[in-house]
């Protein structure tokens, strides 16, 4: 509920329309490089375009951040408005949780029902007329038609790379809770110390993915192309890497931030929000191990 | 941006900025609210035009005017456009003016990403309208833009109607998170959750429904993406997937919208009718439950659009059975208004023939959505124009209504003048009977099986189909008029007072005619 005090409004902001241009002139150079790429014409343009409007992203970023970070230090913030940013960090991962949700919703409508349909279950006779002989197994290698999506030779399974990335999150987790901890308590060095293990926890990460990703696509030939399998398999573990990696990002500049001497023992939402982000990433990457590793 | 030490408190007193800057730079929600509006009427214009194309095309059997692939795009951009372009941004706008004015707040909780979120749209739409002027015509596949047509036979533009549909998204996401954060957080003391205007509890739960289901509309067309650019198979069945899963990951995401376009609506109908009526609103809490309740069954009834994919029968009855049931809770806020207006000391002003006209018209197209809701007589009007007529009884004289009676009843506090009355009450009677004639026949076109999506037709179709034709001109020509009206009283009129309607309640109503710039910087006590 609202307290009686003077809610801070800022002055005009060059930063929204500053993102929105460069939001705009990266999407639209993505969106050129895809279609002139597939059609087989010269890219350069395009990916002019999205370098420029990365570039302004990048500024945009590290200016508005920076101007929101300086309004804070100033104390120009209050508690009013520190509920403002939670709710606002909440929602937005609440909305992250939705876009996940689809990913998920997809691979378990697949495997429950449109695979099994397709391999005749029900008395549908659907995959007969078309192709015939073909078998409904979950993880799918062999496709209902395999020249326009070549079999992969076989997934990966979840007690080697995956079972060492769920430790390494896991851990991660943990030990973002004892930097915040630390920096409760006012203990600077042994914040810094948890909040840079962490992060190396999640470079680690990265890397182990990265590797997963080439010997998958080297050795097992499972690619995006493998089928509905290779399909979910790779953009749910793709999109938690991004994740995995804008959190990371977060992180890193907490960690900046900190050694610049920011926050204090009962006001740093900014660390709590990445740390919140850090949890949710954590949580996401618990259901892939169940539902695409392991079941 | 140096000068932070500068930007505190005493900046409320200030007024806008001079000239373009103080429109590309704001952070005040009412020039924000302000630029939501016009585009979304700019876009309603351009949406509507294309609406002209379609009906000059159908006004005759045959094909005389476009070929049918420019038709396809035109039905495909009327129904993007006026979906994400017109209806939404149109409740955005009034949220981002009322919301603040209604709970007491200085402005919207997060300023600048407001600002954010409206800049993102123009950017949106330029790319999508642009499709129309690339190699291959823009999206022709209909606004529901079902896969495999989206994918495997869509044109070379779909790939950057995907990235408007994202950026679309982003500007939804971020505008509804700063609503859920104004309302939790910056209602003025004394305003408890039963205490807020009706108008600031449905968009509380229309912006829930968005930070919902946005981004599973974001999810869709990532996977569209990926089939079409990156060799995936998620709608192709030759690769294990299934175009069904399109249509029930497009419809998680497309029935809850088609709420987040009413419920608005029904909060600035429910200040409305009370207002005109110089009665209180019947059954406040009803009210406020019946909006939750439609909230939540929202999230069950999709497949509802999929009865003739090939459901199974559980499916089939499970989603015709949930789906019935919203027609209890929209009951419920039927029965209300009419309470609400009963034995009161009515009148008609613009606004309350809107609102009147809204809770009749809107009751017909809940009606022929129960009737589209029976699974089994469903397969008969599945895909015909009874769906369009259906649709178009719910979002024309229902959102659109709404908002054209939101905006003759805020319009005195927005601008500080009367509006016309006469021209105001013109333009009700020639939207009214443009737009029954316009969709009422389409119910018996649609029951005698014309399909939709389809710039020729068997002729027996043609006499309801001139009467539609004519409908839509007329309506679509009285939308010029609305926009006379308004530039007209922008420019003078008779001046208002703090509260031109007698009846009207709530906080926007205790200050001055037009608001002042600032309004609020310190909270008002609620009792």
């Amino acid at each position: 509920m609202a307290q009686n005090q003077t809610y801070y409004v800022p002055e005009q902001s060059k930063w929204p329309i500053v993102a929105t241009v460069g939001l705009g002139l990266t999407l639209y150079g993505v969106a050129s490089i895809m279609v002139n790429g597939k059609q087989g014409e010269s890219t350069g343009g395009s990916w002019f375009l999205f370098m420029v409007g990365a570039a302004i992203m990048a500024y945009m970023l590290f200016g508005w951040f920076g101007n929101v970070i300086r309004e804070s230090r100033s104390g120009l913030y209050s508690p009013q408005m520190d509920r403002s940013f939670r709710w606002g960090m909440s929602w937005f991962i609440f909305s992250e949780v939705m876009f996940f949700a689809a990913f998920f919703g997809a691979l378990f409508y697949v495997r429950v029902f449109a695979v099994p349909w397709l391999g005749g279950e029900g008395d549908r006779g659907s995959s007969a007329m078309l192709w015939e002989g073909f078998e409904a197994t979950w993880p799918l290698i062999n496709n209902p038609n395999p020249e326009a999506y070549p079999p992969a030779d076989s997934v990966i399974g979840p007690w080697g790379l995956p079972l060492i990335n769920t430790i390494l999150l896991v851990t991660s987790s943990f030990t973002v809770t004892v930097a915040h901890h630390a920096l409760k308590a006012g203990n600077r060095e042994k914040l810094k110390l948890w909040l840079a293990g962490t992060i190396a926890l999640a470079v680690v990460f990265l890397f182990v993915q990265g590797y997963e990703y080439i010997h998958a696509y080297r050795d097992l030939d499972l690619t995006l192309q493998s089928g509905i399998y290779g399909s979910t398999f790779f953009m749910l573990t793709g999109f938690h890497g991004a994740h995995v990696f804008l959190g990371a990002l977060m992180l890193t500049i907490m960690l900046i931030r900190i050694y610049k001497g920011h926050f204090t023992e009962d006001n740093h939402f900014g660390f709590e929000a990445a740390a919140w982000y850090w949890h949710f990433v954590d949580v996401v990457w618990l259901g892939l191990f169940v539902f695409v590793y392991i079941i | 941006m140096s000068a932070v030490a500068d930007t505190h408190a005493q900046e409320h007193h200030h007024g806008p900025a001079k000239g373009i800057s103080r429109w590309l730079l704001t952070t005040n929600h009412k020039d924000i609210g302000t630029m939501y509006l016009v585009f979304s009427f700019a876009m309603f214009l351009l949406g509507g035009t294309m609406a002209m194309v379609i009906r000059a095309e159908l006004f005759q059997p045959g094909l005389q005017i476009v070929n049918p692939e420019f038709f396809n795009q035109m039905t495909t951009m009327h129904g993007l456009i006026m979906v994400f372009g017109a209806v939404m941004p149109a409740f955005v706008g009034l949220a981002n003016w009322m919301l603040p004015l209604m709970i007491g707040a200085p402005d919207m909780a997060l300023p600048r990403m407001n600002n954010w979120s409206f800049w993102l749209l123009p950017c949106a739409f330029l790319i999508l309208v642009s499709t129309l002027f690339m190699e291959g015509g823009a999206p022709n596949f209909g606004w529901t833009f079902y896969a495999p047509l989206s994918t495997t036979y869509g044109p070379p533009s779909t790939t950057f109607f995907i990235f408007a549909v994202h950026i679309m998204g982003i500007s939804s996401i971020m505008g509804a998170i700063n609503v859920i954060a104004t309302i939790l957080n910056l209602r003025a003391p004394g305003m408890t959750l039963m205490k807020m205007p009706l108008f600031v509890w449905t968009w509380l739960i229309t912006a829930f429904l968005l930070i919902a289901v946005m981004p599973v509309l974001a999810g869709v067309v990532t996977m569209m993406l990926m089939d079409i650019n990156f060799g995936t198979s998620f709608f192709d069945a030759s690769g294990g997937g299934d175009p069904v899963l399109f249509q029930h990951v497009f419809w998680f995401f497309g029935h809850p919208e088609v709420y987040i376009m009413i419920l608005p609506a029904f909060g600035a109908v429910s200040h409305i009718i009370p207002a005109f009526s110089r009665k209180p609103l019947f059954g406040y809490a009803s009210m406020v439950y019946a909006v939750g309740a439609i909230a939540l069954l929202s999230f069950v009834v999709w497949a509802h659009h999929m009865f003739t994919v090939g459901i199974p029968i559980a499916g089939q009855l499970f989603f015709m059975y949930a789906t019935m049931l919203i027609a209890v809770p929209t009951g419920v806020k039927v029965f209300n208004w009419v309470a609400t207006m009963f034995r009161g000391a009515l009148s008609f002003e613009a606004p309350m023939l809107f609102a009147v006209a809204f809770v009749i018209l809107f009751t017909i197209g809940g009606f022929s959505g129960l009737m589209l809701a029976i699974a089994p007589a469903d397969f008969q009007y599945h895909d015909t124009y009874f769906v369009v007529a259906h649709f178009h009884y719910v979002l024309v004289p229902g959102a659109i209504f709404g908002i054209f009676a939101s905006a003759y009843f805020w319009l005195p506090k927005w601008t500080g003048h009367m509006y016309d009355e006469t021209l105001a009450k013109t333009h009700f009677w020639l939207s009214f009977v443009g737009m029954n004639l316009a969709f009422f026949p389409m119910h018996f076109l649609g029951l005698a099986g014309m399909p939709r999506r389809i710039p020729d037709y068997a002729l027996q179709f043609a006499d309801f189909n001139m009467v539609s034709s004519v409908g839509a001109f007329m309506f679509g020509a009285t939308q010029l008029l609305f926009l006379l009206i308004v530039v007209k009283c922008v420019r003078g009129g008779k001046k208002a007072s703090a509260k031109p309607w007698d009846g009207a309640e709530g906080l926007e109503w205790t200050v001055p005619s037009p608001a002042p710039y600032h309004t609020f910087a310190t909270p008002p006590e609620v009792k």
